[in-house]
């Protein structure tokens, strides 16, 4: 049996089939917080740009490897995968060849594991940012 | 140059506010959950430190 919304749900979610979520979605994966910032809540969307900008500048600066797509390996794939969470900052580091080809010390793997963790966390907020917009999370 | 415990402070800093945002819907409880993430993360790392240690020694 399906449990209700509840009401403060029911409230804010939109009254006609509204292309607001996906937007949402699309633009907080792609440039982080901006989802956020979209509904209002530019506190958030900056302290969530901050966040994993800075994680994604740590990265690179420690030498951080960039996955590519397709080499054959399953953890480069999932690397890849989780790169590709960061959105443009993906696209940039890949357009100027920024990071590295692989770690050769350790502080470069922490770097590695910043930026995938980077896009992962991206992830997160472009899915919250979209549970605000249909009215899934409440405020 | 960071260090590795300065990498993983920062590290932890910003995995907290995400997750505080993101798992949490009033700016209080956003707060609370965020240091309690941060708390975790940094004595997680202290205690499996000390560990390593005893186990080394």
């Amino acid at each position: 049996m399906a449990t209700p919304a509840p009401s403060h749900a029911r409230a804010a979610a939109p009254t006609a089939k509204s292309s607001l979520p996906a937007l949402v979605l699309l633009l907080g994966w792609l440039v982080p917080g901006a989802g956020h910032l979209i509904l209002g809540k530019w506190l958030r969307g900056l302290l969530l740009f901050i966040s994993i900008f800075g994680m994604y500048l740590i990265g690179l600066a420690l030498a951080g490897k960039i996955y590519l797509p397709n080499t054959g390996d399953v953890l480069d794939m999932l690397g890849f995968v989780g790169q590709l969470g960061m959105g443009l900052l993906y696209g940039l580091a890949r357009i100027f060849s920024l990071g590295a080809t692989s770690s050769v010390n350790t502080l470069a793997d922490y770097g590695t594991k910043f930026l995938v963790c980077a896009g992962l966390l991206n992830l997160i907020a472009a899915v919250d940012a979209h549970s605000l917009a249909n009215g899934r999370k409440p405020s | 140059m960071l260090t590795h415990f300065s990498a993983m402070l920062l590290f932890a800093l910003f995995m907290s506010v995400v997750f505080g945002i993101t798992q949490r819907s009033q700016p209080r409880m956003m707060l609370r959950f965020g240091l309690f993430c941060f708390g975790l993360s940094v004595g997680g790392v202290i205690v499996a430190s000390w560990l390593m240690w005893a186990i080394k020694h």
